[in-house]
């Protein structure tokens, strides 16, 4: 006996009363318990983004370059040699925090196939990671298991990770963030979109079998988290990585004939979303026969088959004359290969099982009807600009440097970088922490691509607008950086309850300032992904608008890292007022966390990185790093430990308090190192670029202006502690 | 020297290699099928690294079984040249072909970084472009790579001078600090008796390219393409 279907059960799926009228009257009958698992999932947040799309819809999404914008699996920019870059980034926060190491590696391997599914062979994966309280108890064991689970997986299956972020605080103890960016190559005439054609065509499912793993997870990730969560553990999937590189290599093969006319994986809500979004993209109808799936288990009900999100699937609509050459190649990468439906003219998605139709459905109203949401939204207050002369420096630099470089947000990510495989494909050319943005080289080619993702969600926190220009500002710095000239971002929005007008408003506000640095920086959104409801008992997390940004270099061998050379001049780029309001020395030093963050100019943060990007590619920049977390003296302690070079650094200018200057986080600035000064400072006033002198490199010791000196071993010391000390007692023996 | 890389399902570093016997060799080498049986017309055949069969099972266990692996034993045992690296070493040691096991980490945790091998013969194909007692970079990037056997087994390796490379500090030295991984007696890599067959665990072929680091790794494959 099956559940009676009414607004009862519409409700325990996530729908409300209004969105199962709307089902009632789309369908003009009740609909089966399949038909309303279907509609619950396609419409659930995740899915549907109901309450996000009136706001994603005013991001800048074109330029020249871009091929593909947000609506396919990832998104694709032209890149020069004839070639595509087609990346995304997506989260799974709610899957990790249930099921750290599962939850992490199924995200990779969700990330990997929205990429590979267009056509490219995936390069490198980045992942922005967000963690609680490291002295919350359950913090280390969610971080074992999600650096554990993206090594897992990335690693086994042979893309190199490269870089991303990690970051700590209070908010998101109950709720960690996990964001996973796949960045992959294809010749960009040879771009596969999920779209169906050619009534009569084979749809066939390859991959992994059908089990009845994460059933609703969809729904899962469009709810705030309760005390039973733990309770939701069999919605989280689990990974093989093994078959997703066979599908990798299988589908790259397939895809090298002509075999293939629409083809999309399976993500959240399955083998449902795949069929109805490639049918309803192609506007035709799609029939599926649930008896020719691969299953796991038997007993499986169609509800079942249709919402399970077992991982390592894909949806391909083929050419009839071209099934046999398809079955062959899976078959030779011991995939399993079924037909399981026709692409038909009714526009409809008919699913049958066992001889029954278990549903019928319009596909134009399941699509066009979704809900969409206005949701009320309230700003967020501003906070009080801080005057830096009124808080007082206790510290001195050297101490408040050591303390810096040593907290939990500053500290060297050794512990989790060498746990990721990133060097296999052997076209690395700035690893994890070389450089402010990865850099890998494209196979046989001079070009290659700069990665890296950014997002100061103190600073959303306090200014959601501003903290979300800040966000686009610095991906497109940390690219310009090295040398890169930024092309395009990926977004994940990671917000708390949109039903909260104050959220909603944190939300919205992140969209107008991300709008604002994308139109001024030329840097269009090309994908992303929305991941809402990340509260846990009522508390939401700090806003995340992840960026995930993309630079091209013609020339890899002219990209620099940030280790300083000994001998050259030091030279900040970019003007300092000393800003201290939500910096990490307010925090970790002055144990303060208030005041408006730093603005952002657009129009000085682009002269100044055209400027850097410049004469790093005109080779007069020996390093770069930019200017973020911790300021001037932060960033140059960076340079001087990767570099193993001390530097003596000259006396601050006097219109500003010395631990303002070195600490402050004012934005736009870079600090390089040039052989020359003098004749670097002319073609700075020549362009309208601030620079000034900081002091030369060499030596053993950062020797400070204020007459304190530190050296680089001991800097090294503090800054590579915190990790391993933190992490190497036995995480498995951690009381829950 | 005629090279062919094997490749099993799940091995990912094959490009890499590829582009490291291409690099000193100049001509492409043949990528040869796990369940192909012929290794005719080749001297070198290398096995590179990855997750075979996602090493679920021990790593590189299901790979010794693959019909190639036949081929690969006979090539060995008619003095052709072996290569196995990472996963390669793995499956080499799996087989038979070579002596002992690679456990897993004994931080049990994945190990990616640079580190220095000591080269402790220069008289073989392999090395002879090195010194003996140099260090060169490589890459490590593994989980299972903490060498065992048992100590006769051990005793023999160094008697009969089979171990190839120890892990070790930049200036030569071999101290427990440098062997990250485990291995009994720093044993990063070691040589069959014939001195013909190699395998170890570290990756030269991602060393071969200033742009990627370096080219530490480029004699080992620049000896190999003179002999």
């Amino acid at each position: 006996m099956q559940t009676p279907v009414n607004e009862f059960l519409a409700r325990s799926f996530g729908l409300s009363g209004e969105e199962y009228d709307r089902v009632l009257a789309i369908m003009g009958r009740t609909p089966t318990f399949t038909e309303l698992g279907i509609f619950s999932v396609m419409w659930s947040e995740h899915c549907s983004y109901k309450s996000s799309r009136v706001w994603l819809k005013q991001l800048p999404t074109k330029a020249p370059w871009v091929i593909h914008g947000p609506g396919e699996n990832a998104g694709v920019v032209d890149i020069g040699d004839g070639l595509a870059a087609i990346f995304k980034m997506e989260s799974h926060n709610h899957p990790s925090f249930i099921e750290p190491y599962q939850g992490a590696a199924t995200g990779v391997g969700g990330i990997l196939r929205d990429v590979f599914t267009m056509g490219a062979r995936p390069i490198a994966n980045l992942n922005a990671l967000r963690f609680g309280r490291p002295e919350n108890p359950r913090t280390k064991r969610v971080v074992d298991g999600v650096v554990r689970g993206i090594g897992g997986y990335g690693n086994c299956v042979g893309v190199p990770t490269v870089g991303g972020e990690v970051n700590f605080h209070a908010s998101y103890d109950g709720n960690p963030l996990v964001n996973a960016m796949t960045v992959g190559i294809a010749r960009k005439d040879r771009i596969f979109l999920s779209a169906a054609a050619g009534i009569g065509n084979p749809v066939v499912y390859v991959g992994s079998k059908t089990g009845r793993d994460g059933i609703h997870g969809a729904t899962m990730a469009s709810t705030e988290f309760s005390a039973d969560s733990e309770d939701k553990r069999p919605t989280v999937q689990v990974g093989d990585p093994f078959t997703e590189k066979l599908l990798i290599e299988a589908c790259l093969e397939l895809m090298a004939t002509d075999a293939i006319v629409g083809i999309q994986d399976m993500g959240a809500a399955g083998l449902t979303s795949s069929a109805v979004e490639m049918a309803g993209k192609g506007g035709v109808g799609i029939d599926l026969d649930l008896d020719q799936v691969p299953a796991r288990e038997t007993g499986m009900t169609a509800y079942e088959f249709m919402l399970s999100e077992s991982q390592e699937r894909m949806l391909m609509v083929l050419r009839p004359d071209r099934e046999q050459v398809a079955r062959d190649i899976f078959q030779k990468w011991d995939l399993d290969f079924a037909v399981v439906g026709r692409i038909t003219d009714t526009g409809r998605i008919t699913v049958c099982h066992h001889g029954t139709v278990e549903a019928d459905i319009p596909l134009a109203p399941l699509n066009d009807q979704a809900p969409l949401y206005t949701r009320p939204t309230v700003d967020t207050p501003k906070q009080e600009k801080l005057n830096p002369a009124r808080i007082e420096d206790r510290f001195g630099l050297a101490k408040a440097l050591e303390k810096l470089i040593a907290c939990p947000d500053l500290c060297s990510r050794a512990w989790v970088w060498d746990q990721y495989d990133s060097t296999v494909g052997g076209q690395t050319v700035k690893r994890p922490g070389a450089a402010d943005a990865a850099v890998v080289k494209l196979e046989g080619l001079k070009r290659a691509v700069a990665l890296t993702t950014d997002c100061t969600p103190r600073y959303c926190m306090a200014d959601p607008e501003l903290g979300g220009a800040q966000a686009v500002a610095e991906a497109w710095r940390n690219l310009t950086a090295v040398g890169a000239r930024p092309l395009a971002i990926t977004d994940n929005m990671n917000f708390g309850n949109p039903e909260k007008p104050e959220i909603m408003g944190q939300f919205a506000a992140a969209i107008r300032g991300m709008v604002a640095a994308c139109e001024a920086l030329d840097f269009p959104v090309v994908s992303g992904n929305v991941s809402l409801y990340n509260e846990t008992e009522g508390r939401g997390i700090l806003p995340t608008p992840a960026i995930g940004g993309l630079g091209v270099m013609d020339d890899a061998s002219l990209a620099v890292g940030l280790a300083l050379p000994p001998w050259l001049d030091i030279v900040l780029i970019g003007n300092t007022v000393g800003w201290l309001g939500q910096s990490l020395w307010l925090r970790e030093v002055a144990g303060r966390e208030d005041g408006a963050p730093p603005p952002v100019d657009l129009g000085v943060e682009r002269a100044n990185g055209d400027f850097v990007r410049t004469h790093i590619l005109n080779r007069t920049i020996r390093a770069c790093h930019d200017v973020s977390d911790g300021g001037i003296l932060v960033a140059l302690a960076e340079m001087a430990m990767a570099g193993g070079v001390g530097a003596r650094l000259m006396t601050h200018p006097n219109n500003v308090p010395g631990h303002a200057f070195w600490f402050g986080e004012d934005q736009g600035r870079y600090i390089i190192a040039v052989p020359d000064y003098v004749a670097f400072a002319r073609a700075a006033e020549a362009a309208g670029v601030p620079a000034m002198r900081l002091g030369t490199s060499g030596g053993q010791d950062l020797t400070l202006p204020d007459g304190g000196s530190i050296s680089v071993a001991a800097l090294r010391e503090a800054h590579e502690r915190f990790f391993p000390s933190w992490m190497n007692n036995n995480p498995q023996k951690e009381t829950p | 020297m005629k090279a062919g890389i094997v490749i099993f399902p799940g091995i990912n570093r094959e490009r890499d290699m590829a582009i490291a016997l291409q690099t000193s060799f100049g001509t492409v080498p043949r990528m040869i099928w796990h369940k192909d049986t012929d290794l005719a017309g080749l001297d070198l055949v290398v096995i590179p690294g990855g997750f075979s069969f996602g090493d679920y099972l021990r790593c590189g266990a299901m790979a010794a079984h693959s019909p190639i692996m036949r081929a690969v034993k006979q090539h060995a045992e008619r003095g052709g040249y072996v290569l196995g690296v990472c996963n390669g070493f793995q499956i080499l040691t799996e087989a038979g072909i070579l002596p002992g096991a690679l456990l897993r980490n004994a931080s049990l945790r994945f190990l990616s970084m640079d580190c220095h091998l000591r080269v402790e013969r220069a008289d073989t194909v392999f090395t002879n472009q090195y010194q003996a007692g140099q260090t060169f970079r490589a890459v490590m990037a593994h989980g299972d790579g903490n060498y065992f056997a048992d100590s006769d087994t051990l005793d023999r390796l160094e008697a009969e001078r089979l171990v190839a490379f120890r892990y070790a500090t930049k200036a030569s030295e071999v101290t427990p600090e440098v062997n990250l991984n485990g291995s009994a007696r720093s044993i990063a890599g070691i040589f069959s008796p014939n001195l013909r067959v190699l395998g170890l665990m570290p990756h030269p072929e991602d060393m071969v390219d200033p742009l990627m680091g370096g080219t530490d790794g480029k004699p080992l494959f620049d000896a190999l393409a003179a002999a």
